[in-house]
């Protein structure tokens, strides 16, 4: 089987590799590339435990292919945080809102495009955007402070 | 025994050319129902062919006559577009109920439309606003109305060799606008029990003139209802006009009982489904 090969950017670096014609950016961003901080919980595209940005576009990487990248911008959790945590993570943090962590990377990069969609979002509205973020530990309530605070966080930094 | 092999043509010839070159090839725009099939339920090897690199499948236009909506146009940009939602709201919002955020980034209508679902959202909410499906080929091209697209559960008309482009929607003229509902057990991430599109067109009066009402998850296909729409035209959306056009749908469905609900209950549920559409879209009309 001839691999493909592909050149994109990944958090901000430009990243050349092959991967299998029917391999997942997932897959590739997992075992290719070795940022593994993007999980994989379902495989099919309904747990949001793989999400991440494409050309600032929030998706589930189990379900693009790595051929698809080629020319795109990701995002993963590995990019989220800069010298410090970025405000959703401090806030998810602070609230307790996470218990195994594995849907966490998933979360935080949901709920940091959520911000820089709606800086002030309701909570129906964070509810839904994050409907596609499966947590079998918190019940949610946790999380959707977090988001509230993080928003208010982003919006008056100390 | 075949490989997998990934190309992404540069035209709407190649494409063709790649459809017809593999023994096995399968088109991917959003990929959301593909990958998981591909992954999961069929994982013979074949010729992905990516349409996304085409600029007709990339369209999105507004056009004086009619709205083009290019097969690789996620629902997330749709409904990102407020003159859309404006002018097709029932289209729109119907994209909208389809998955999480992150599965909306990727999904396309037309690859709804393809995959051919009977509770596929889009695929009422399509025919009710008349669209039409644009499918390339090798000898120019065709078009075909949406509700004679799907011929079944899980497939559609394309031949060997052809692809949907997109989808033309007669842009809707004043006092005409859409709108679906769908009932699903829970408020989001779910598979329709029923749905309903329908759109409507009124005169100055507020009479209705023009419907088209088509309804999904409630017979193997999505279908149209011409006796709804009949019994929508030539009054004013009342009581018993509502009431009529349920009645209809209820006598046009054909579903079955699953997990998600009783062929009973189905049949009930579409005929509420309809009423509330029908007003929701008349209450837009008359804005419109």
């Amino acid at each position: 089987m001839a691999k493909v090969h592909v050149t994109s950017r990944i958090n901000g670096q430009t990243q050349e590799f092959l991967c299998e014609p029917n391999q997942t950016i997932l897959e590739v961003l997992r075992d290719e590339l070795g940022l593994t901080g993007t999980k994989e919980g379902c495989a099919t595209g309904d747990c949001g435990a793989c999400s991440v940005l494409v050309d600032g576009r929030l998706i589930c990487s189990c379900l693009m292919l790595g051929a698809e990248a080629a020319g795109k911008d990701i995002e993963t959790i590995e990019g989220v945080a800069g010298e410090e945590l970025h405000p959703v993570q401090t806030a998810i943090l602070e609230h307790a809102a996470l218990q195994c962590g594995i849907c966490t990377p998933g979360i935080v990069v949901a709920a940091k495009a959520l911000l820089e969609k709606h800086p002030d979002p309701d909570e129906t509205t964070i509810r839904y955007w994050l409907a596609g973020n499966l947590c079998r530990c918190t019940g949610y309530d946790k999380i959707i402070r977090a988001v509230q605070d993080a928003a208010k966080t982003l919006a008056h930094p100390a | 025994m075949g490989a997998f092999a990934y190309v992404a043509p540069q035209s709407v010839d190649d494409v063709v050319a790649a459809l017809g070159a593999a023994d096995r090839a399968q088109v991917i725009a959003g990929g959301t129902d593909l990958l998981v099939q591909m992954r999961s339920v069929d994982r013979e090897p074949r010729t992905i062919v990516d349409i996304k690199s085409l600029a007709e499948t990339n369209r999105l236009d507004i056009g004086d006559d009619e709205v083009y909506v290019g097969a690789a146009v996620s629902s997330a940009l749709m409904n990102e577009n407020e003159a859309l939602c404006n002018l097709l709201p029932g289209v729109t919002e119907a994209g909208d109920l389809i998955g999480s955020t992150q599965i909306q980034g990727r999904a396309t209508i037309c690859g709804n439309l393809c995959n051919a679902s009977p509770a596929g959202d889009s695929i009422p909410a399509l025919i009710a606003a008349g669209a039409i499906c644009d499918i390339a080929n090798a000898n120019g091209g065709r078009e075909l109305p949406v509700d004679e697209f799907v011929t079944g559960v899980g497939t559609n008309a394309l031949e060997p060799g052809e692809f949907l482009l997109g989808v033309k929607i007669p842009r809707p003229a004043a006092h005409s606008r859409d709108a679906y509902l769908r009932f699903i057990p829970r408020t989001e991430m779910d598979i329709a029990v029923a749905g309903c599109g329908v759109s409507v067109t009124l005169d100055d009066d507020g009479t209705c003139t023009a419907a088209r009402v088509a309804i999904g998850a409630v017979a193997p296909t999505a279908i149209l209802v011409p006796a709804a729409a009949d019994a929508l035209i030539g009054g004013k959306l009342d009581e018993a006009a509502l009431q009529a056009a349920g009645e209809a749908c209820t006598a046009a469905s054909s579903p079955i009982t699953d997990k998600r609900g009783t062929a009973e209950y189905r049949r009930k549920v579409v005929a509420v489904l309809c009423r509330r559409a029908a007003e929701i879209a008349g209450q837009r009309a008359r804005g419109a």
